[in-house]
């Protein structure tokens, strides 16, 4: 293995990204507004899961000391887990959803797309799937975010509270490696801003990441761990 | 043995989401061959999430041991990824016939034919509306077709 792959961590940054969304995405089934959101949801959830799974199987088998996909979604700790604190926020209503989704699919298309061509030929040949995959994450959520953003009234406030609420949360999708995405970053959400009518709140990216894992992230796992813990060795 | 009688074997292993049409279909079939240890297929999933995967390696080796072929080793290989590109031409007019439009060729620009217009797979008009990207399967988009009034689904192109 050269030194120019990705390192486990930041394998397991983006894999608890994913596995921590498609979480949060799953407690949408039969909650969703309609059925076709219902279905849209849980099949995002389910690409995210499957990245997911990608991503802890590598690094698994780099790390060479027998881990499986199960080990690292199922029995770390929250302590242990890298995911950016976004992903964690709660589901909220339907704009909030969209919002996180939203900011979320913005970053991940840049990521993996920087993936590609990256020099870890493990991830791109992975990357090369998942761009397309986010291509339809993005166009959903962009689409949500407009109809909810330039819709009625009502839409138009709750969409714009829970991008302020969200926002703070931004900064910290960002590792320092990823420095170079944050223009296209930037770039796409302003687009999408626009279209939806709402503004990018100035400059408010205060979050900083505790050392402690956040309680919101201890209460997700508990419940994503239960049955496995209940049932070691259950499979997916 | 023969590594070609395996291969169709392989070939014609119904695809769990999609039972109109086969892995061989799809192009998820990477090679057959013949090793000291048995018989070794490269498989490449088609949907980073599907679910089908296991239950596609598993019909797999059936499918070859039921022959008296086995056992076989079903290897998942990642690169270079599967692609909507590879249904072939008979994989495509299976999925007409079953009343699923095959997807546009991407040819390495998603963006540039994923709002192509969905082709009615009962009377090719091409009046039709997509209804959300979403359906009851993951690589499948509900549309309407105007002209006819018939529902039906786009394979998305991936
Ligand atoms: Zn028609």
């Amino acid at each position: 293995m050269g030194a120019t792959v990705l390192s486990n961590d930041e394998l397991l940054r983006h894999a608890d990204r994913a596995m921590v969304l498609a979480q949060r995405l799953t407690e949408w089934i039969a909650h969703a507004p309609d059925l076709e959101e219902d279905m849209a949801l849980a099949n995002l959830g389910l690409d995210l899961l499957g990245q997911a799974r990608s991503l802890y199987t590598l690094a698994g088998a780099r790390e060479g000391a027998g881990r499986t996909e199960d080990d690292f979604a199922y029995l770390r700790e929250a302590r242990e887990f890298r995911n950016p604190a976004l992903v964690e926020q709660p589901n909220g209503d339907f704009a909030a959803t969209i919002v996180r989704q939203f900011l979320h699919d913005a970053y991940a298309i840049e990521w993996w797309t920087a993936r590609v061509d990256g020099p870890d030929p493990d991830v791109g040949a992975l990357a090369a799937k998942v761009v397309k995959e986010t291509t339809y994450h993005l166009r959903y959520s962009r689409g949500w975010l407009v109809r909810l953003g330039d819709g009625t009234d009502e839409s138009h406030r709750r969409t714009s509270a829970a991008v302020d609420a969200l926002w703070p949360f931004v900064g910290d999708l960002f590792a320092p490696s990823d420095a170079a995405l944050r223009p296209g970053f930037d770039d796409r959400v302003a687009a999408g801003f626009a279209d939806a009518t709402v503004s990018v709140p100035a400059g408010a990216e205060a979050f900083t990441p505790a050392t402690e894992p956040s309680p919101l992230l201890v209460e997700l796992l508990a419940e994503m761990q239960s049955l496995h813990r209940a049932h070691p060795g259950v499979s997916w | 043995m023969s590594v070609d009688r395996v291969r169709r074997l392989v070939d014609a292993v119904p695809d769990p989401e999609l039972p109109h049409v086969t892995i061989g279909d799809l192009g998820m079939v990477r090679s057959v061959r013949s090793s000291s240890f048995g018989i070794v297929v490269e498989i490449t999933p088609t949907y980073t999430g599907c679910p089908a995967t296991e239950a596609i390696v598993d019909a797999v080796r059936a499918a070859i041991g039921e022959a008296g072929y086995g056992p076989a080793s079903v290897e998942m290989v990642l690169d270079p990824p599967w692609t909507t590109d590879d249904i072939t031409e008979q994989g495509r007019e299976k999925l007409r016939k079953a009343g699923i439009a095959p997807p546009p060729e991407i040819a390495g620009d998603l963006e540039a034919v994923i709002d192509l217009p969905a082709p009615c797979p009962r009377c090719h008009s091409r009046r039709t509306r997509r209804l959300g990207d979403f359906g009851a399967t993951a690589c499948k988009a509900p549309h309407v077709c105007q002209a006819c009034g018939e529902p039906f689904e786009l394979f998305k192109p991936i």
